[in-house]
C-alpha cells in the first residue's frame, strides 16, 4: 500500500483550505465539555437514585430500581435518538417547541442530558454498593446521637461511601468520556465527529485518527493520574489502601 | 426515668422479646446479662427506638418511645448510647466525632462544641489524640472516645451494649474505669455486660435475660447472693469461673 503521510494536515490553521487544527481543538473541547457536564448529572442523579435504592421506604426503592433497569438496559445509541427525535414530540407543545426551535445548541444539551442520565444508572449502583458496604452499626450510632436519616446520609454514609467508590467512579467517568463520541450521531461536533469531517475533507485518515486516538488516551491518562491523587487525598488515615495503586 | 412495661417483639415469626418489664430510676445503674441471643441488645435498642416493638410501652422521662408522633431524633439525642464495636465515624477526626451531633443536632456553635469535646476527651484521658482518626487508635481508646461522644450531648441516661466485648483483655479496664466513674457521679445507666466485677461494684440492680424473657430482676447483692432461677445460677457459675 502506498500512502502519502502528511502530518501537516493536523497542524493546519490558515495555510490549508480549512483550519483543521482548530477543528480538532474545538472537537476536543466539546468532548470535554459534554463529558464533564454529563458526569455532573450522572454524579448528582446517580447519588440520589443510589441513596433511594437503600431507603427504608419500599416505594422509593422500587422507583430507583425502575430507573436503573430502564436506563441501563436500553442501548445508549437508542437513548440518544429517543431523547433527540422522540422526546420533544411527546412533550407538551410549548416545551417541545422550545427544545426544537428556541434552545440554542439543542444537540449538545440533549447529548449531555442523555449521557448523564444513562451513566447515572451506573453511578447509582456504585453509590448503593458503597453505602451497603458500611456496617449497619454506623447508621445506628449516628441515629442514636439524634441525627435524622437525612443527616446520617449526608454526614456519615455518603462521605464514607464516596471514598470507598473512588476507583469505580473513575472508570465511570472514563466510560462517559468514551461514550461521548456517540453524541456525533445527533450532530454534536465533538472530537470523533471533527476527525471524521477532516478525514472526509483531506483523506488523511491515518494521521487524523492517530491524533484523535492519542488525544483520547492522553485525557484518560490525565484523569487516571488526577483520580489517583484524589484517592490518596481522601483516604481515611489509619486504613489500608483499597483497590491497589 | 426509663420504664419498660410488658414489651414484646417479633422478627417475623420469631419472638425475640416476651413481655419484658423493668425500669431504671434516675441515678440508678442497671446491668443486663444473659446468654447470647437472649435479646439483650434488642431490648436496649428498643429504649431509644433503634428497634421497634409490637407490644407494650417504653417511656423515657415520661415520653413514650413507640408512640406515633414522638420526635425520635430529639429523644435519642437525650440518651447516650455506646456500642460493642465503638462505631466511631472513620472519616472524621476524634474531635470531629465528638463535635458532629453537638453541631448538627444541638446546634451548638463550633467554639462551644470544640470546648466541650476538649473537656470530655480530657476526662477520658485522650486529649492528645483529638486530631487523629479512629483507625489510628486502639480499641480501648476508640471506646473511650465513643463514650465522650455520647456524653457531649449531655444525656439524661446512658445505654451501653457490651462496651468491652470487642476489646483485648488489657484494654477492658481503661473503659470500665471511665464507666465506673460515670456511675459514681450519678449517671443513669443501663449496661449490657458480662463484666460481673463491674456489676458488683456499681450496679444497683442486675437483670438476667433468657430466650427473650426477663428471668431475674434483683438488687445486686441479692442477685449475686442467691439467684433464684436455675438458668441464672448456671449462667453465673459459667461466667464467674472464667
Ligand atoms: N434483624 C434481625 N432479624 C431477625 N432476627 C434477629 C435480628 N436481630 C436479632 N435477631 C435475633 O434475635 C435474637 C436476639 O438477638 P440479640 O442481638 O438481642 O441478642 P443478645 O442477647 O444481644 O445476644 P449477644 O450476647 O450475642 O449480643 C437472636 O436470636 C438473633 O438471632
Ligand atoms: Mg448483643
Amino acid at each position: 500500500m502506498k500512502y502519502n503521510w502528511n502530518w501537516n494536515v493536523v497542524l493546519c490553521r490558515s495555510e490549508c483550505a480549512q483550519p483543521y487544527f482548530d477543528w480538532i481543538l474545538s472537537g476536543l473541547g466539546w468532548t470535554l465539555v459534554v463529558s464533564v457536564m454529563a458526569w455532573l448529572i450522572a454524579f448528582s442523579v446517580g447519588s440520589v437514585v443510589g441513596v433511594a435504592k437503600t431507603a427504608e421506604n419500599r416505594g422509593l426503592r422500587l422507583v430507583a430500581k425502575g430507573y436503573v433497569e430502564l436506563f441501563r438496559n436500553i442501548p445508549l445509541l437508542v437513548q440518544m435518538f429517543l431523547w433527540f427525535y422522540v422526546v420533544p414530540e411527546l412533550l407538551p407543545k410549548v416545551a417541545g417547541h422550545f427544545l426544537k426551535r428556541e434552545l440554542p445548541l439543542p444537540e449538545y444539551w440533549t447529548a449531555i442530558v442523555c449521557l448523564g442520565l444513562y451513566h447515572a444508572s451506573r453511578t447509582a449502583e456504585q453509590v448503593r454498593a458503597g453505602i451497603e458496604a458500611i456496617p449497619r452499626g454506623q447508621t445506628l450510632a449516628a441515629l442514636a446521637l439524634g441525627l435524622t436519616r437525612g443527616q446520617v446520609y449526608r454526614y456519615v454514609l455518603l462521605p464514607v461511601s464516596y471514598r470507598i467508590i473512588v476507583p469505580p467512579l473513575t472508570s465511570d467517568f472514563m466510560g462517559i468520556f468514551k461514550n461521548s463520541s456517540v453524541a456525533l450521531t445527533i450532530g454534536v461536533l465533538e472530537l470523533t465527529a471533527q476527525s471524521r469531517q477532516i478525514a472526509e475533507y483531506t483523506f488523511n485518515i491515518f494521521e487524523i485518527f492517530t491524533v484523535a486516538t492519542v488525544l483520547y488516551m492522553l485525557v484518560t491518562l490525565i484523569v487516571v493520574t488526577v483520580m489517583r491523587y484524589v484517592e490518596k487525598k481522601v483516604r481515611i488515615p489509619g486504613t489500608i489502601a483499597m483497590g491497589g495503586s | 426515668m426509663i420504664e419498660i412495661q410488658d414489651v414484646s417483639k417479633w422478627f417475623g415469626d420469631f419472638r425475640v422479646l416476651s413481655n419484658c418489664s423493668t425500669h431504671v430510676a434516675k441515678g440508678e445503674v442497671v446491668v443486663i446479662c444473659g446468654p447470647s441471643g437472649s435479646g439483650k441488645s434488642t431490648l436496649i435498642k428498643c429504649i431509644n427506638g433503634l428497634e421497634s416493638f409490637q407490644e407494650g410501652v417504653i417511656t423515657v422521662n415520661g415520653i413514650s418511645v413507640g408512640a406515633e408522633g414522638t420526635n425520635l431524633p430529639k429523644l435519642r439525642a437525650s440518651i447516650g448510647m455506646v456500642f460493642q464495636n465503638f462505631e466511631l465515624f472513620p472519616h472524621m477526626t476524634i474531635a470531629e466525632n465528638v463535635c458532629l451531633a453537638q453541631l448538627k443536632v444541638l446546634n451548638r456553635s463550633r467554639a462551644e462544641a470544640e470546648e466541650r469535646a476538649a473537656q470530655l476527651l480530657n476526662r477520658v484521658g485522650l486529649s492528645n489524640q483529638a486530631a487523629k482518626h479512629p483507625a489510628q487508635l486502639s480499641g480501648g481508646q476508640q471506646q473511650r472516645v465513643a463514650i465522650a461522644r455520647a456524653l457531649a450531648m449531655d444525656p439524661i441516661a446512658m445505654l451501653f451494649d457490651e462496651p468491652t466485648s470487642a476489646l483485648d483483655p488489657e484494654m477492658i479496664n481503661e473503659v470500665l474505669d471511665v464507666m465506673v466513674a460515670l456511675a459514681q457521679e450519678g449517671m443513669t445507666m443501663m449496661v449490657v455486660t458480662h463484666e460481673m466485677g463491674f456489676a458488683r461494684k456499681v450496679a444497683d440492680r442486675v437483670v438476667f435475660m433468657d430466650e427473650g424473657r426477663i428471668e431475674e430482676d434483683a438488687r445486686t447483692e441479692e442477685f449475686f447472693g442467691a439467684p433464684r432461677g436455675e438458668r441464672a445460677q448456671m449462667f453465673l457459675s459459667k461466667i464467674l469461673s472464667h
